[in-house]
């Protein structure tokens, strides 16, 4: 049987993924690299400062790819790298709960 | 934890030593007894794990000693009373963490019930061969409490006092017993004994430090699972509980527990002095020596001898204030111990050459008879 | 701690973790590129799952690189003796068995001085978790061999390779009693997390390994590259397969590592056993007592 797509109804628009914004305690940071090697859409990257230990933290690269996974926040050995979910996303969420009711 | 009064005996009952000691550390609201089976202290564990069900008590069998002293320190930080029973190789093994409850300062008491050695030995026979292991033999500087009993009803006081011991000063407490106490049989009297209780923290969570003490250099305790969120360390650590490793904290925090225990000698210290006021000749002795010792003493009255007998109630921290002022009246101190010397060469020290000082060994196995005692003294 | 800041927003950063973690003691001891803190990690995810109160949480560590962790997390914690763990666990959980407790300490801690007590905690069945971080070597005493070394590693006590054969953690647990036994790697964290879970809701002797790469010692010693090089060979080589049966889980050196979970069963708590015995008991001894002996 053919299935033909279909806007959804009452005009809501399409759902996007989750956002998150990286937040980094540099001097935590101890340059292993796990976050940069395993992020699953690259949005880190080794950096070229130093920090107070002199190691080189990670930066971030790609702002708009981070999905929120939250797996640097599990591998950091150092608790050096930790995500919270993008302000504006949840502000969308909490419009689009609203307007439902 | 307030002491379980469920289950506990009253009155008077024939018990051997090593019975008598368990319905003390049951009169003492001892409710864990962990264990490897040893001779000549097993009875003590027959003992408790019949009156267990009485008591709410948990009884375990440990595969080694290493683990039981281990076992006895975790359930002491629960708030439980703890107490282990072993003999001479079980207290070889058990040292390390004899150090750990010094360092922890955590409330424990183990007995043991000594047997000629050294190695395997004479599992079955009396000795007093552990006397300075109990004080040395764990690595590093310390200071403990050791207690000698000489009776079945000395077993049951002194468990209890054992006990107050450890919950005061919040130090493991050695019972040092021997084979021959330990099997024997004898009329007990058991009665409400007073209890020392744990000195717990009352104040506010976030500002509670392990190790921060009171003006009796005693820090207040308290148990897992309250909330406290605490952090304690076998290595050097400072109030916090956290391993700071310099030789600050070392004198800070070591010393004071050494101090703990020093500078209340004269509280810790239980010795028995018969006849000494006007004696030439004291007899020192401890555990089932003293017995023997007390009774060629009187012997010795009797033919005239002005002789006197001293027995040490408290090994450790020795009483060297009392042996050093005795050796300044009398002309000589015997030495009776069942081993090939230990006790000796520490009144020779206390005694500081003011008295002459004569061993009379026994080797473990043969209780001191009264009539060589007497001879010695005799001889003198 | 001073407030650090970062590329994108400029305020006080708390670390979720934060609360979980003595804060006056980070930064850690533990290398740049070593997997206990990622351990430590999914350790603390894992329970942020469950839940649980963290006032009635005990973690018990030994001595080692591992055996730190107790130091680091903010519960009621204790750093004992080498090897014995285990056994102070034990006399915690007897002693009031209200409480969780935790064993998390290294492979030479748990499996060489401590496989004494790890084994027999097994057979009893003592409703406890066991982490058990294996990084292949005594690292805290600089990189020695350990019983869980691979053939023919090479160690600072093994210049020539290591030629005795290693121990093979998840059989040791399984043959001595456990009740639940997993092994991941420190990349694998999601489904550590998950292990540790179930591991706490299981009743009985649990133990989760968790390999992990030793950068300063093991990797660099065996010219392995660093902890991130270690992970790569990790993902590359390490195969999920539950259920596998214990005695094919040999690690062999920088072969292929067969993690997932294995065994998952169920057998009386030695509390649950030990109340039976003790209700059974009273009547004897009501008897005995009114003899007056």
């Amino acid at each position: 049987m053919h299935i033909r797509p279909r806007e959804k109804p009452f005009g809501f628009e399409k759902p996007k993924s989750p956002q998150g914004e990286i937040e980094i305690i540099e001097d935590r940071c101890k340059g292993c690299g796990f976050c940069v090697e395993y992020c699953p859409n690259d949005v880190l990257k080794i950096s070229d400062k130093y920090n107070s230990k002199g190691y080189h933290p990670p930066e971030v690269v790609n702002e708009e790819k981070c999905c929120y996974c939250g797996f640097c926040q599990l591998i950091c050995p150092d608790f050096a790298i930790f995500i919270v979910e993008k302000e504006s996303e949840k502000s969308k969420k909490a419009e689009t709960v609203e307007s439902k009711k | 934890m307030k002491e379980n009064q469920k289950g506990v005996l009253e009155g008077k009952y024939k018990l051997s030593g090593n019975q008598a000691c368990a319905e003390g550390a049951i009169s003492a609201g001892c409710r864990f007894l962990g264990y490897h089976p040893i001779t000549p202290s097993f009875e003590i564990v027959e003992r408790y794990a019949q009156r267990c069900g009485d008591v709410d008590g948990v009884l375990i069998q440990m595969e080694d000693e290493i683990s039981v002293l281990a076992a006895v320190l975790g359930a002491s930080w629960t708030g439980r009373k703890a107490i282990t029973v072993t003999s001479g190789p079980g207290l070889s093994l058990m040292l390390e963490h004899v150090g750990l409850g010094v360092m922890l300062e955590t409330p424990c008491v183990i007995v043991d019930v000594q047997r000629g050695g050294p190695s395997e030995g004479l599992p079955n026979s009396p000795g007093s061969g552990d006397v300075m292991q109990a004080r040395w033999g764990s690595h590093g500087d310390y200071e403990l409490i050791a207690l000698s009993p000489n009776s079945p009803q000395d077993m049951f006081d002194l468990t209890i006092e054992a006990f107050n011991f450890s919950e005061k000063y919040r130090t493991p407490v050695l019972i040092m017993a021997d084979e021959a106490v330990g099997h024997m049989t004898d009329e007990v009297v058991i009665s409400p004994p007073e209890l020392v209780e744990r000195k717990y923290y009352r104040g506010p969570k976030e500002k509670y430090l392990p190790y921060k003490w009171d003006k009796d250099l005693i820090p207040p305790m308290v148990d897992i699972g309250q909330g406290y969120k605490f952090h304690v360390t076998g290595l050097t650590h400072d109030e916090r509980g956290y391993p700071v490793m310099d030789e600050y904290c070392q004198e800070w925090n070591v010393h004071r527990l050494i101090d703990k225990i020093r500078l209340y000698s004269d509280e810790i210290v239980r010795i028995e002095e018969e006849e000494t006021e006007d004696a030439d000749v004291v007899v020192v002795s401890y555990g089932i020596s003293s017995q023997d010792a007390q009774n060629a003493v009187k012997r010795a009255r009797e033919d005239g001898i002005k002789a006197g007998s001293l027995r040490l109630v408290t090994i450790w921290p020795f009483p060297e204030k009392q042996v050093t002022e005795l050796a300044r009246k009398v002309k000589t101190l015997i030495v009776a111990e069942m081993n090939y010397g230990q006790i000796f060469y520490e009144v020779e020290r206390c005694s500081r050459g003011s008295a002459n000082t004569v061993l009379i060994s026994r080797q473990p196995s043969q209780v001191h008879h009264h009539e060589d005692i007497l001879e010695a003294i005799k001889k003198v | 701690m001073e407030a650090s800041k970062t590329l994108t927003i400029e305020k006080e950063q708390r670390h979720p973790m934060d609360e979980l973690l003595r804060m006056d003691r980070i930064p850690h001891i533990w290398c740049p590129g070593c997997g206990i803190g990622a351990a430590v990690s999914a350790f603390a995810a894992a329970l942020e799952k469950l839940e649980f109160d963290l006032d009635k949480v005990c973690v018990v560590s030994g001595i080692g690189c591992t055996g730190r962790v107790a130091g680091y997390i903010k519960l009621d914690s204790f750093h004992t003796t080498h090897g014995r763990a285990i056994p102070f666990a034990t006399g915690i959980k007897l002693g009031n068995p209200d409480l969780k407790v935790v064993v998390f300490s290294g492979d030479g801690d748990l499996v060489s001085i401590g496989g004494n007590h790890f084994i027999h905690a097994a057979r009893r069945n003592i409703d406890m978790v066991v982490i058990c971080v294996n990084n292949f070597i005594y690292a805290m005493t600089g990189g020695q061999v350990a019983p869980t070394t691979p053939i023919p590693a090479y160690t600072t006590t093994s210049p020539f390779g290591n030629f005795e054969p290693p121990s093979n953690i998840p059989r040791l647990a399984e043959a001595a009693g456990a009740v639940y036994v997993a092994r991941w790697t420190a990349l694998h964290l999601r489904r550590l997390t998950e292990s540790i879970v179930e591991a706490f809701q299981r009743p009985g002797f649990s133990v989760v390994e968790v390999i992990s790469p030793c950068s300063m010692y093991y990797s660099r010693i065996n010219k392995l590259g660093e902890g991130i090089d270690m992970l790569r060979f990790y993902h590359d080589n390490a195969i999920i397969r539950h259920g596998e049966p214990t005695e094919n889980l040999d690690i062999d050196y920088q072969k292929q590592i067969i993690i997932g979970r294995f065994v998952d069963r169920e057998r009386p708590t030695f509390m649950d056993s030990y109340r039976k015995w003790l209700s059974g008991a009273e009547s004897i001894s009501k008897e005995k007592v009114d003899e007056k002996n």
